[in-house]
């Protein structure tokens, strides 16, 4: 894998950020500095592990569908500029 | 006059909570950069209401919040330009919790944007330490730390940690920071860093008061899937300790400072930590880092603009413009690990080196109650020494916290001594919900 200006362009874009060229030749080192850096962990020995996506074992809780008390409309909204008849308004989709 | 005392007096209505919500709140006005937000008014209004009926067993207690935890109609920025002025419309879960025990919230304390750092750096207005202003007083809840220690009032802050930003500026600033398991304080209302590592805990004067913040802040809740359904172990009793061989790979008056404070203890190896927990730290931190940031887009809350372009260029634009440096590496650093090609390599490689970090610690457990370290490597850094840091350099500062907080196991650092005048702090780590034992040794060594 190369780490290049294309690699760092593209995933700036999946993560909907817009650098600029001096963030580019900023960052360019750094990262592939710390990506060599994370490398190593392919040295671990971890072929009959299970992956722990939580520190602890985490039983799923469910519970009965009932509506409960929620958020009042006017205090979600309460935070932003972009709302119109009750709803957040955004950007044009295309 | 420490908390036992003033809660005492509060209780038997000898003191004015008003006048030590007074003198708190100058504090924390006038304390170089501590907090982002100070709640004068509203303090003082519940100092009035507490002082006619101090109900609840921290009633007139002053508690200081991190910025990352919501306190309704209270300004709540994760120390971050991208969420400046919002203002939560609910309170974090731990927030009922501490008020309904009577405690007063002074303010929201200073830290580095969403929990990215180890020295309160990366955020505008930086926190200095109370032991010498040219130095960092450690991160991300710098803050906090630097405030509990500053203060000459009864109080104890509330924090996060993710990787060690209890622990850390802990032992920058020479206060006790208690971390405990994961799961067992609710995060429902924390503005999260990294789900799976994130943990809410106190810092105080002394280990006792600490985890009076702690008692006070437990309860089971259903609006966190991961809250736990068990409580904290009634094992008090520390019989067999050990320190960990490579924690010692340190400055020698550091590793001199620490094994002054410990009697009767065995040498651990533990390898795997040592090899791994950095960069699987930080490619799990930065994978969930990147998910979670994701919902900062300009329009349900924080920094916006003018609804221009389409969604793609909008969203863009917010984001680039208000998130800073630090939060653009992260991001990028994760999103890397998750993509297509490279998850396996990275993300889910890094999940199970969790696992065997976790494995290596339980077994250290079988046979120890407590395992000790050094809390850092070195002592605060001064603002000079950080700006010439790589990111990476930063990142590797952060050796022997990191392990304990992958692993979710409970954490306390507390004063050790002095190394040029400056604070030094003792780690302290055991297995998950057996808290009490931090407790017991925590006050022995704190006693001698």
């Amino acid at each position: 894998m190369k780490v290049d200006k294309d690699l760092i362009e593209k995933v700036a874009k999946n993560a909907r950020l817009n650098l600029t060229e001096t963030e580019i030749k900023e960052f360019l080192p750094q990262l592939k500095e710390i990506l060599e850096a994370f490398k190593e962990i392919s040295s671990a020995k971890v072929e009959k592990l299970k992956p722990s996506f939580q520190p602890l074992e985490v039983k799923d809780i469910t519970r009965e569908d009932i509506p409960k008390n929620c958020l009042k409309q006017e205090k979600a909204l309460q935070n932003t500029k972009h709302k119109q008849d009750g709803y957040f308004k955004g950007p044009k989709a295309l | 006059m420490n908390i036992q005392e003033y809660l005492e007096k509060v209780k038997n209505r000898e003191i004015s909570i008003v006048k030590i919500v007074e003198k708190i709140t100058k504090e924390a006005k006038s304390s170089p950069n501590h907090f982002t937000a100070v709640a004068n008014s509203h303090a003082i209004k519940r100092a009035e209401q507490l002082e006619k009926n101090p109900v609840g067993n921290l009633a007139g207690l002053p508690i200081s919040i991190k910025d990352c935890i919501c306190v309704k109609d209270l300004d709540s920025t994760a120390g971050s330009e991208i969420l400046q002025n919002y203002r939560p419309p609910f309170n974090a879960t731990v927030i009922k919790n501490l008020e309904k025990q009577g405690a007063i919230i002074i303010g929201k304390t200073s830290q580095d944007e969403f929990g990215f750092g180890s020295f309160s750096v990366n955020t505008k207005k930086i926190p200095k330490n109370p032991y010498d202003q040219t130095r960092s007083c450690g991160g991300s809840s710098g803050g906090a730390a630097a405030f509990t220690s500053y203060t000459k009032q009864p109080h104890i802050a509330l924090a996060e940690s993710t990787g060690g930003s209890i622990a850390n500026p802990a032992s920058f600033c020479g206060v006790a920071g208690l971390t405990p398991t994961y799961g067992l304080i609710s995060r429902y209302g924390l503005i999260d860093y990294a789900n799976s590592l994130d943990k809410i805990g106190t810092l105080a004067k002394t280990v006792k008061d600490a985890f009076l913040g702690l008692y006070n802040s437990l309860s089971y809740d259903e609006k966190d899937s991961t809250s736990l359904t068990q409580t904290i172990s009634k094992e008090k009793k520390v019989k067999k300790i050990a320190i960990v061989k490579e924690s010692l790979e340190v400055d020698k008056d550091i590793k001199d400072l620490i094994l002054s404070k410990v009697k009767d203890y065995d040498l651990i190896s533990l390898p795997n930590v040592k090899k791994h927990a950095i960069p699987t730290y930080y490619i799990i931190a930065m994978s969930e880092a990147s998910t979670n940031l994701a919902k900062y887009c300009g329009i349900r809350y924080g920094a916006t603009s003018d609804l221009k372009g389409n969604f793609d260029e909008f969203f863009s634009s917010v984001r680039s413009k208000h998130f800073q440096k630090e939060s653009k590496r992260r991001i990028i650093l994760g999103t890397f690990a998750r993509m297509s090609g490279f998850r396996d390599a990275y993300y889910l490689k890094a999940q199970k080196v969790r696992t065997l970090i976790i494995n290596e610690y339980k077994k250290a457990f079988k046979k120890y109650d407590i395992l000790i370290s050094p809390t850092m490597p070195i002592i605060a850094p001064k603002f000079s020494e950080i700006e010439k840091l790589t990111p990476l350099e930063n990142y590797m500062l952060d050796t022997l916290t990191v392990g304990p907080n992958l692993a979710g196991l409970p954490h306390l650092s507390l004063n050790a001594g002095f190394k040029e005048k400056m604070p030094v702090g003792i780690m302290l780590t055991t297995n998950h919900l057996e808290e009490e034992k931090l407790r017991t040794l925590g006050e022995e060594i704190e006693d001698n």
